[in-house]
């Protein structure tokens, strides 16, 4: 079977002591910065990614991915002990889980988060393995003309998957697409929108970018309100749920891991799309009398749905090379900074780093389950750091990272006028989530269409008489249809509501 | 005229200052043709689409209620950004130590609640952490002193 060569060649990748290391280094960073209310993933793995340039390429992949499913483990004991979302992952677990702390339960909540996470880390491990193949045979049959069609689809399926209003996510979609044409063109040498700053002519950083709309806007979005934590100190005991519970919760964490799985990989999905279905999906199933008032079910399914969908986020990542949430944005960016070009040819000519970074998940999993449930009381006294100590640290690794970029001052200049964007996007109810995505994808859609219109002789209806670039877009507009009709929309409305 | 939802009002002007502003500059560069597009094919395009969904969402915003402008807060934004570009510019002559000082004082002084005696400790906390872990663990290229 091919399946097991590649993985026996995957475990070996990522079981080699180095790699373990940064394994190991990642899934603890990213539960740190996830147990911290305040600081999310997009803005640590920014923050981070100058650290791994000098790694080999495996390692830091490796290390990056760690923290994105470590950051879903962690938010959840933020979740469950302070009633805060750690992650906004983890919002919902929040709902039942501090409830279930409140009743003296905390234990068994952190548990089955726990358990339930790594069943679903696992499933979604040998999906990734399983479909990740075939889906990167068909898509290295992809001419520029399907792609282009493939990443307007990407970009639409985020549009309508993104909080809020349709029509602004699509303008943040569009603006991000711009500002990823800021610097040189590679076709005709002319620098673009650089106004003579020769640090522009090399377009602009999507660390910067990140780091910005992300981190520091974050910071100061977090400085307006005093802060009100209210740790549940009670001493946890008992980390293991009874057998009542864990046969109550089997079924939730297995709908919640299908469900998870198949949203993840969707454009625009992810870990927080995940975990709102599956408990939207939970309440709906068999007694919901205690739901919102410490039902166990209420952890088990949104927590083990996060974690599938972080996983299978990697899909269209690893076979087409298309990021489908503003992380797998981030780890396109890491993947050109060490000289990898993301697509469908990665598995094929660097099987060691595909298979290395999909077994390197299962181990990464293994690692948060048998370490932090014993480290519980080392994250909850972390939770009584206030944020004010907390928030220059995070200040002073961004523009030490955001520096140490291309070791010029001027990033930080920049990081600080999109720090500033950022808020005023927040203040008008634009998600910055659109615009990263459009941002990466910028580059890469102008050089598509290019092709595919030189190919064509101009003709623009090549992307309607293209069987598979036809299909790609009809379901775009589908998606756009079913959103924008009146009834959906309304749901639409009341399940991003219920966050 | 009353505007009638200002959050998408004002949103709606961004979209339309960003496009026009995206698709004039492109005016400097050539156009091309569908065939071979110029380097301003792709940004007039994408330009003027952003500029009619401003268009749009201002022409709605003035026909639909809708909610207020959450209120911008000055002093965070202000104080955590000088004291940023302060780290900039001090970051080369006088060395990351003193450039870190002065952001985490600075961006301590932009929060909520200040305390000097703890913002001290963090600045030598911070210092010796970012001295010992990036400059000598990971040997990122920043001076540490005046003159480095």
């Amino acid at each position: 079977m091919d399946l097991f060569a590649n993985l026996a060649l995957g475990f070996g990748v990522a079981l080699s002591p180095l790699n373990l290391l940064y394994c190991f280094m990642g899934v603890l960073l990213g539960t740190l910065i996830g147990v911290l209310p305040g600081i999310g993933p997009v803005a640590t793995i920014a923050m981070l990614l100058p650290v791994t340039f000098t790694l080999p390429p495996v390692s830091a992949l490796i290390m990056l991915a760690g923290i994105y499913y470590g950051a879903q483990y962690g938010g959840s004991t933020t979740a469950i002990l302070v009633n805060l979302p750690g992650e906004s992952s983890s919002v919902i677990t929040a709902l039942d889980g501090y409830q279930l702390a409140r009743k003296g339960r905390a234990g068994p909540a952190l548990g089955m988060a726990a358990i339930g996470s790594f069943f679903a880390g696992c499933v979604s491990t040998v999906i990734i393995a399983l479909f990740a193949p075939p889906l990167a045979e068909v898509a290295l049959k992809f001419g520029p003309t399907e792609y282009f069609s493939l990443m307007v689809l990407g970009l639409v399926a985020a549009v309508v998957l993104a909080h809020g209003s349709l029509i602004k996510a699509i303008g943040m979609v569009i603006l991000g697409l711009l500002f990823g044409l800021v610097g040189t063109d590679v076709n005709s040498g002319v620098a673009r929108y650089s106004f003579g700053i020769s640090e522009l002519s090399d377009g602009i950083g999507f660390v910067t970018v990140a780091m910005g709309m992300f981190g520091i806007a974050e910071i100061i979005a977090n400085l307006e309100h005093k802060e009100s934590r209210d740790v549940f100190v009670a001493k946890i005991e008992n980390l293991m749920p009874t057998w009542t519970d864990i046969k109550r919760c089997i079924p939730a964490i297995l709908r919640g891991t299908v469900l998870g799985s198949a949203l993840g990989i969707l454009p625009g999905g992810g870990a927080l799309l995940a975990s709102f279905a599956a408990y939207t999906l939970e309440k709906k199933m068999g007694d919901t009398s205690m739901f919102g008032k410490g039902e166990i079910r209420g952890v088990a399914a949104p927590e083990s749905a996060n974690n599938a969908g972080a996983q299978t986020s990697f899909i269209p990542l690893l076979t087409l090379g298309i990021p489908s949430n503003p992380v797998m944005a981030l780890m396109i960016g890491a993947m050109m900074i060490q000289g990898i070009a993301p697509g469908p040819q990665v598995m094929n000519e660097r099987p060691q780093l595909f298979w290395g970074m999909i077994a390197s998940m299962w181990v990464g999993n293994l690692m948060l389950v048998i370490l932090n449930l014993p480290l519980i009381g080392m994250w909850v006294s972390l939770l009584k750091v206030p944020y004010r100590m907390l928030y220059p640290a995070i200040l002073v690794f961004c523009a030490i990272g955001v520096y140490s970029v291309n070791n010029t001052s001027f990033d930080i200049y920049l990081m600080c006028i999109f720090a500033v964007f950022g808020i005023v996007c927040v203040k008008l109810e634009c998600e910055p989530a659109p615009l990263i995505l459009g941002f990466i994808l910028g580059p890469m859609m102008e050089e598509n269409l290019r092709r595919a219109m030189l190919l064509s002789r101009g003709d623009p209806t090549v992307f309607f008489t293209k069987p598979i670039s036809l299909v790609l877009l009809l379901i775009a507009l589908a998606l756009l249809i079913i959103v924008l009709s009146p009834a959906i929309k309304r749901k639409r409305e009341e399940a991003f509501q219920e966050a | 005229m009353k505007i009638k939802a200002p959050k998408d009002f004002w949103a709606g002007l961004m979209f339309i200052g960003f496009g026009i502003a995206f698709a004039l500059i492109a005016l400097n560069y050539q156009m091309g043709t569908s065939v071979r597009m110029g380097p301003a094919y792709f940004p007039t395009v994408l330009g003027g689409i952003l500029a009619a969904i401003g268009l749009a969402m201002l022409i709605e915003s003035l026909l639909v209620e809708g909610p207020k402008v959450a209120r911008f807060y000055f002093k965070p934004v202000l104080f955590l950004t000088g004291a940023l570009v302060l780290f900039g510019l001090l970051l080369k002559p006088l060395g990351l130590v003193i450039a870190l000082a002065v952001l985490v004082g600075l961006g301590a002084f932009g929060g909520l609640d200040f305390r000097w005696k703890e913002v001290v400790v963090l600045i030598v906390v911070l210092a010796i952490f970012s001295v010992l872990v990036f400059v000598k663990g990971l040997g990122l290229p920043i001076p540490v002193w005046p003159g480095d």
